[in-house]
């Protein structure tokens, strides 16, 4: 409660604090009344202003009087029940943290059955429940739009979740897997292994070749071995990447960083480090349920679930 | 410099004792007498059209809805064919400046006339009286009520009086409450003992404020806590209207009878019958001149009037006149010509000047507004295809309540194509967030930002649009 170490700072606060509310009330009764001398009325104050501007002492209402008494009976009230005398709590024992853990609580039980709901329906019976969108398209421009943007398209270095593509697997599943736990997409620099400049450009040239970007057909074939031997292991021998580590699909065209030779040259030489973070301690399994149904519907819109997987994507 | 002289209440009386003053007063009870004339008249219309507005307008319909309703849950404040956003606040500015240059004009002109005839205290304290006089009798009749010990009879009256304030206290509540949620379904509510702790809350509060203030507070509302009250009477100057005592015909005051010969007896017009202090609401003698507690109600001026009548003498021994004219500085007809003086013709012009400006406002309001919000993540995007993207949305507000579909363009960079679900249909005083990008060629744009303009159209009706501007960032 209290943040000073000596116990004697408590009892200053204290003691001044009940000090100026008595005071006041001394103050107060003090100032009801007035001495005149013989025969004189209470009149003006005394003070005089431009020459005939005289201050009045008019008497207030006694009703007024009383309104000051009640201040006071509601400052030491006041004192009693809340915290206000140094390390004293007050009866009521309130405080800041216990009336926001009060107000979660009421919220998570008002709102909480809502996303239980949900929560209880498969991914894609959620995805095309109305309301079910609405509040995962605001949970998504909550939590999600800072990097994929407010129309989930994504950007330099962070997915586009509208197309096709996906570097951990588009099932419902891999989505709530990936928001829940996060994912870490590294991709190691590879430049000593890959070798001098000459060699990195010829990898280069033969990756831009399996989305048919090559611009040198020398280096293409000079590249391939390489990539064979280097990049293989993680984006497959056909380039065609692997889900289960998140190694992307280098033959689709679809850029996380650019599809320029010096883009994949960087990508190579220095590696590539992508971070998704967990969001299943901050927003809940079932909060994210909503969000991975939102997430999923962006690439199936209108189809149903079984003939998601075999429609094209949608520009 | 002109010595001071001294306060009028300072009278030295030699030899008294020193005495203990209370810096309070218990408040003495003021029994207004009921009066008729010219001007209880007009103050009882204002009271009736004012009221009839009050209680009335709550329960029009307009386009199937209340027609006037501030939905302050959804932000939305209808006013008969209008419907205001929070964006529209300035018209609420508008008409805050117009109630003052209305204050400022009126006051100027004939003194405390919202005091007297249209403010709510007044009006309420009216109708409270009347329910007071109806039930506990007139002044004298009330005075003696009082004066009893508690009797059946007593209690009876008081608890009739009680009963029908408060009834019509809850009543005024309940309508106040009425604008702010629909009232048709806070009837519905109120009868099935199914309101809202909130709408119980503000019912209850407003009708112990009505209760309250026009039952038992009355005058000391204007005495002790009205800011108006007391900066009105800045505004006056020689040439207000003011209601007066004309000391010059009334005095030496005294009684005599009605046959008496005015020039033998040596006295004033006036009867010295006190009609005009038994008739104030705020328990003041007009007499003693013009004082800050003179809510301008004009209920002596009846009460005077009825008497000099009976009198025989002629009206207005207190009458709404200005301080040049009882001094004698131009004659009482000229006093309709002061009223064109350079003060009010300034408030006037401004006033006029701003009520033109809001209505104009108000009939070009457009019926739709548009925010653009930047994607703060994403500040551009490359496209497979070399080109580069911005993500935008749009906030598309239709205020008109009907359904309206528009379409967005916009322009500043060669080439701009806009991706957007078009056209865009937003409901009936709705708004509509809508994700929007924008796409070109960078080629020969330096990196950094620069400026485009979306338009957004209404299909339906081409002259709803609006230009808003934004940025388009090249990298």
């Amino acid at each position: 409660m209290s943040d000073f170490t000596s116990g004697f700072w408590n009892f200053y606060i204290g003691i001044i604090t009940i000090a100026s509310i008595l005071a006041c009330a001394v103050f107060l009764a003090a100032m009801t009344t007035r001495k005149t001398g013989p025969g004189e009325t209470v009149g003006t104050t005394g003070h005089v202003w431009d020459e005939d501007l005289r201050e009045w002492n008019n008497p207030l209402p006694n009703w007024w009087r009383w309104l000051f008494y009640i201040t006071i009976v509601f400052a030491l009230a006041y004192v009693v029940i809340y915290p206000g005398l140094g390390a004293f709590g007050g009866t009521a024992g309130w405080t800041s943290q216990k009336q926001y853990a009060d107000e979660v609580s009421r919220a998570d039980a008002q709102y909480g059955p809502i996303f239980a709901k949900y929560a209880q329906m498969p991914i894609p019976a959620v995805a095309a429940d109305p309301d079910a969108r609405k509040i995962g398209e605001r949970l998504f421009l909550n939590y999600c739009s800072q990097c994929h943007g407010s129309d989930a398209r994504g950007g330099r270095g962070f997915p586009n979740l509208t197309d096709k593509d996906w570097l951990y697997g588009g099932s419902p599943d891999a989505i709530r897997t990936t928001l829940l736990e996060g994912r870490n997409g590294v991709m190691p620099p590879l430049g000593a292994a890959v070798g001098d400049a000459e060699a990195m450009r010829n990898v280069a040239q033969y990756v831009l070749s399996l989305s048919g970007h090559a611009t040198d057909g020398v280096r293409v074939a000079l590249g391939k071995p390489k990539f064979e031997a280097v990049c293989a292991a993680c984006h497959g021998a056909n380039g065609k990447g692997n889900q289960a580590i998140g190694a992307p699909n280098l033959t689709d065209d679809i850029w996380l960083y650019r599809g320029t030779e010096a883009s994949v040259i960087e990508a190579i030489t220095n590696g590539r480090m992508g971070q998704m973070p967990a969001f299943k301690e901050f927003l809940g399994a079932d909060k994210v349920h909503l969000l991975a149904a939102y997430v999923w519907s962006l690439s199936n819109t209108g189809a149903p679930a079984s003939a998601a997987a075999a429609s094209p994507p949608q520009k | 410099m002109n010595a001071v002289p001294p306060p009028p209440q300072l009278a030295v009386v030699a030899g008294a004792p020193e005495q203990e003053q209370s810096l309070y007063e218990v408040r003495r009870k003021i029994y207004p007498r009921a009066v008729r004339g010219w001007f209880a008249r007009w103050r009882w219309t204002l009271v009736i059209l004012t009221q009839l507005a009050f209680y009335g307008t709550a329960w029009l319909q307009w386009n199937d809805r209340q027609a006037v309703l501030f939905d302050l849950a959804s932000r939305k404040f209808y006013v008969f064919g209008l419907v205001l956003w929070p964006q529209d606040f300035i018209f609420l500015t508008g008409l805050l400046i117009i109630s003052a240059f209305s204050l400022f004009l009126f006051t100027a002109v004939a003194g405390r006339l919202w005091c007297g005839y249209a403010c709510p205290q007044t009006v309420y304290t009216e109708i409270f009286l009347w329910i007071e006089r109806v039930i506990e009798g007139d002044r004298l009749a009330r005075m003696k009520l009082d004066g009893q010990g508690v009797t059946a009879r007593k209690f009876g009256k008081k608890a009739l009086k009680h009963a029908v304030w408060i009834a019509l206290a809850l009543w005024t509540g309940f309508t106040f409450v009425g604008y702010f949620t629909p009232i048709r379904s806070l009837w519905g509510e109120a009868w099935a003992l199914n309101l809202g702790p909130w709408e119980t809350f503000w019912c209850l509060f407003y009708g112990f404020a009505a209760y309250g203030n026009a039952g038992w507070m009355r005058e000391q509302v204007c005495k002790y806590m009205c800011p108006y009250a007391r900066f009105q009477s800045v505004m006056f100057d020689p040439d207000t209207l003011v209601i007066t005592y004309d000391a010059q015909r009334g005095e030496p005051r005294g009684s005599r009878a009605k046959s008496a010969d005015l020039a033998a007896t040596g006295l004033g017009h006036c009867v010295d019958c006190g009609i005009c202090v038994q008739v104030c609401p705020t328990g003041i003698d007009i007499r003693n001149g013009l004082q800050y507690e003179c809510i301008g109600c004009a209920a002596c001026i009846d009460g005077c009037d009825q008497v000099m009548d009976k009198m025989n003498y002629p009206r207005g021994l207190i009458r709404y006149t200005t301080e040049n004219a009882v001094r004698g500085r131009y004659a009482d007809h000229d006093i309709l010509r002061h009223v064109l003086r350079f003060r009010t013709l300034l408030y006037a012009t401004l006033l006029t000047v701003i009520v033109g400006a809001l209505f104009t406002t108000l009939l070009m309001r457009s019926p739709l507004k548009v925010n653009v919000v930047r994607d703060r993540g994403t500040l551009s995007r490359d496209l497979p295809d070399g080109r580069i993207e911005n993500v935008y949305r749009l906030q598309i507000m239709n205020t008109d309540e009907v359904a309206r579909r528009y379409r967005i363009s916009a322009t500043g960079l060669d080439g701009l194509e806009v991706v957007a679900r078009q056209p865009v249909e937003v409901p009936p005083a709705a708004a509509q967030l809508v994700p929007v990008e924008l796409r070109v060629n960078p080629d020969g744009l330096k990196p950094g930002s620069h400026p485009v303009v979306f338009h957004v159209e209404s299909e339906q009706d081409a002259h709803i649009r609006r230009d808003e501007k934004s940025t388009f960032i090249v990298r």
